[in-house]
């Protein structure tokens, strides 16, 4: 492999010195802050604080409904990728077929990336609304079966829902370029040789799709682990009885509302090292299986 | 370049902003309201600053008072706070105990501006005073929750507006039994009028101390209170169908479902009513009552809800005499009644009422009825017991009841069950609280 080198350190000091001033001020500051936050009982209005060691970790983890929160987050990170990356990948593989009208889809799916968290929940809120949406005409069919307001399987089901919605876009775009430049003499190649569609498919694009596979989950489960904010706060806020509380809305919750800073900021701590963990493990035990061309 | 073109005109006006109020003392206001009662909110700062050549209030609008207090925090902590901040009550604690603020009775003695402290409503007074009466931030946008009722509905029963909770729930079987299509009773979970005013109007307790008020070392009661048995009432008429969840993630709240004629009882803030008479069905006629008591029980005051306004510490001279004019200008009857005309909240004063009533405000639509909020307010003197509530981490607490009591109405656990969790999760957070202020005492 050959890589690029500057002759002049200097140079390429002054050119990464801009990148790594950003990252220091909004990333590596405020987590150095939130660490110390961790150990300590942080006033809100900044009277003082108090050094209380792990205090705030064992806290967290000695509660039964932290762990229930991780649980729920995982349930959520596990089952939006899954439909996010099976929907994108089915949508550009009819894409990638040029099946009648592939260009107005093509456009139309990306759309939905463009619109806002909040946007998204507001609008699934109605469809999947027991009283007022579509799901009112499953509900008149078969009374009390829809009822995600009192259901917690069921509003995990529509937060699920509505976030690989959202997400479907983004991995499309990622899919569908990953498709194109499968070259297309190997598919022609396997088409001679008698294979079908969904032979060629299996052992010939879905296999050299791998890296972007791979990529696209890493992504989407880091998102849903950390960007589900918006979805959670307008269409459940954490209901029905912590049913939807995923991590990230409860670090919100107690930090920016309840002022909680210091158990917000060792939540804040925890989440990172278990987003960390979980890009280890992808790392160390699916790249494997990737092979790069 | 057609980039900067509207750059240099922004700054250009900033400049010749500056120069052309350079006379004129400015100090900042952040406020919480949004919708329409933000957009009264920032009336009465145009209004503050047409009738003054000296100071300027410069106000800005947050969406929420969570944020705006989020915030605030933040301002404080880089030294960039406003001097004049609208605070919500569940924020009320963590500043009171961080003595960052310059108290109101003080501020205006300190400047020699007269305000009859005595004329407020001791309802209203209590909540933002200290354990020793010293009132600390301005009472503004005050409320209280009330009963919203169908006058048709009742009158096809003919029943009157119930005045304990046995006759509620007889109303409710005898407007199912009159029509099993409608629903009677729009119920949504909210901490604020099941547990807190209730507490308050049936004199019981929500937290040891006085609900707080006596120190730091607080524990939650509401679990051994007949708080318990009222939210066994509310599940039973859920479970009868005798009353219906109507919540936003269901797409519909109480109030949606009550203004469109299809509940014939909610309960809600006395704020709603201004939006209530601006937006419901045709047919639909309202009226509003006082929360019902437990049978047998005397009724003590409701408390109050809504915000105040707090001054900052560590601002300049001038900027309180700034805040100091703005707050002796909201208080003037006038600025009480453009207030209260143009949103939904009640007066604060006692005086500010009696004008109103004697001008005949509250005979007429859309103010009819919103005397009804006063009467609830001042039903008694309020005692330790109805004074409000001085709990620390109180959205937590709030969040922990919410969750609770939505396991208790899935049937996943009994009411009493719920209650003890919640409050038991509320004690480990009030433990940490008092951790927090160790070093401090609540003044």
């Amino acid at each position: 492999m050959r890589r690029a080198y500057f002759k002049n350190n200097w140079i390429a000091a002054l050119m990464v010195t801009p990148q790594l001033i950003v990252v220091f001020t909004f990333f590596y500051f405020p987590a150095t802050q939130a660490l110390y936050w961790a150990f300590t009982l942080e006033q809100p209005w900044g009277g003082g604080n108090t050094w209380v060691g792990f205090d705030n970790f064992r806290a967290i983890l000695s509660d039964d409904l932290y762990w229930s929160s991780i649980w729920v987050s995982v349930v959520f990170a596990v089952g939006s990728t899954a439909l996010a990356v099976g929907m994108a990948l089915t949508l550009a593989i009819f894409v990638d077929r040029q099946l009648a009208g592939y260009k107005a889809y093509k456009i139309g799916m990306i759309w939905p990336y463009a619109i806002a968290a909040p946007a998204v929940g507001l609008a699934f809120r109605f469809i999947f609304s027991p009283g007022a949406g579509i799901m009112m005409y499953v509900n008149q069919m078969f009374p009390d079966l829809w009822n995600p307001v009192d259901n917690g399987t069921q509003a995990m089901a529509t937060v699920i829902i509505a976030g690989a919605w959202k997400q479907v876009a983004y991995n499309f775009i990622f899919f569908l370029a990953g498709l194109q430049s499968i070259p297309r003499s190997l598919v022609e190649a396997g088409a001679m040789d008698g294979a079908r569609v969904l032979r060629r498919m299996r052992d010939i694009q879905l296999p050299l799709l791998a890296p972007t596979f791979f990529f696209v989950l890493v992504i989407n489960i880091t998102d849903s682990f950390t960007d589900s904010f918006g979805i959670i706060d307008t269409m459940t806020a954490g209901g029905p009885s912590r049913a939807t509380n995923l991590l990230v809305f409860k670090i919100f919750n107690d930090g920016f509302q309840g002022l909680d800073y210091s158990g917000a900021a060792a939540q804040s701590i925890i989440l990172m090292l278990l987003v960390i963990a979980l890009t280890f493990v992808q790392f160390r035990y699916i790249e494997r299986k990737v092979h790069y061309t | 370049m057609n980039k900067t073109y509207p750059a240099l005109a922004a700054l250009a006006l900033a400049l010749g902003a500056t120069t052309a109020s350079a006379e004129k003392i400015k100090f900042d206001y952040w406020y919480g309201l949004t919708g329409d009662l933000g957009a009264v909110l920032a009336q009465t700062c145009d209004r503050f600053n047409a009738s003054q050549d000296q100071y300027e209030a410069v106000c800005t609008g947050y969406d929420g008072y969570e944020n705006v207090v989020q915030s605030a925090i933040a301002a404080f902590r880089a030294g960039k706070a406003p001097t004049l901040l609208q605070s919500f009550d569940a924020g009320t604690a963590d500043l009171m105990m961080s003595g960052q603020f310059y108290a109101v009775t003080q501020m205006m003695k300190d400047y020699e501006i007269a305000i009859d402290w005595a004329d407020y409503f001791p309802g209203i007074a209590n909540y933002y005073s200290s354990s020793k009466g010293e009132m600390f931030s301005m009472p503004f946008n005050s409320s209280t929750a009330v009963m919203y009722y169908n006058t048709d509905d009742l009158a096809s029963v003919n029943m009157a507006p119930p005045a304990n909770w046995e006759e509620f729930g007889e109303t409710l079987k005898a407007l199912k039994a009159k029509n099993p299509e409608k629903c009677a009773y729009a119920y949504e979970p909210s901490v604020w009028v099941d547990l807190e005013q209730y507490s308050a109007i049936n004199n019981v307790p929500l937290a040891s101390n006085n609900n707080g008020y006596d120190g730091l070392d607080t524990t939650l009661l509401f679990n051994t209170t007949s708080a318990v048995k009222h939210m066994e009432d509310i599940k039973s008429w859920l479970d009868a169908g005798l009353a219906e969840m109507k919540v936003s993630a269901g797409g519909m709240n109480s109030q949606e479902a009550f203004s469109q004629n299809l509940c014939s009882f909610f309960f809600g803030s006395i704020a709603n009513h201004s939006s209530l008479h601006q937006k419901h069905a045709e047919d639909l006629k309202w009226d509003v009552a006082m929360i019902p008591t437990e049978k047998g029980v005397e009724r003590h005051n409701s408390v109050v809800g809504g915000a105040s306004l707090w001054v900052l510490a560590n601002k300049s001279e001038e900027e309180y005499r700034g805040v100091a004019e703005y707050l002796k200008f909201i208080a003037t009857p006038e600025e009480i009644k453009f207030w209260v005309s143009n949103t939904g909240y009640i007066p604060v004063t006692n005086s500010a009422f009696e004008t109103l009533s004697a001008d005949g405000f509250y005979t007429v639509d859309p103010f009819k009825g919103r005397e009804v909020a006063i009467a609830s307010l001042t039903a008694t003197v309020p005692g330790p017991l109805n004074r409000g509530f001085r709990l620390g981490s109180m959205i937590q607490i709030r969040s922990e009841w919410l969750s609770e009591v939505q396991a208790a109405l899935a049937g996943d656990k009994t009411v009493q069950e719920a209650y003890d969790t919640a409050a038991e999760r509320g004690n480990v957070l009030l433990a940490k609280f008092a951790k927090t202020y160790a070093d401090k005492t609540l003044p």
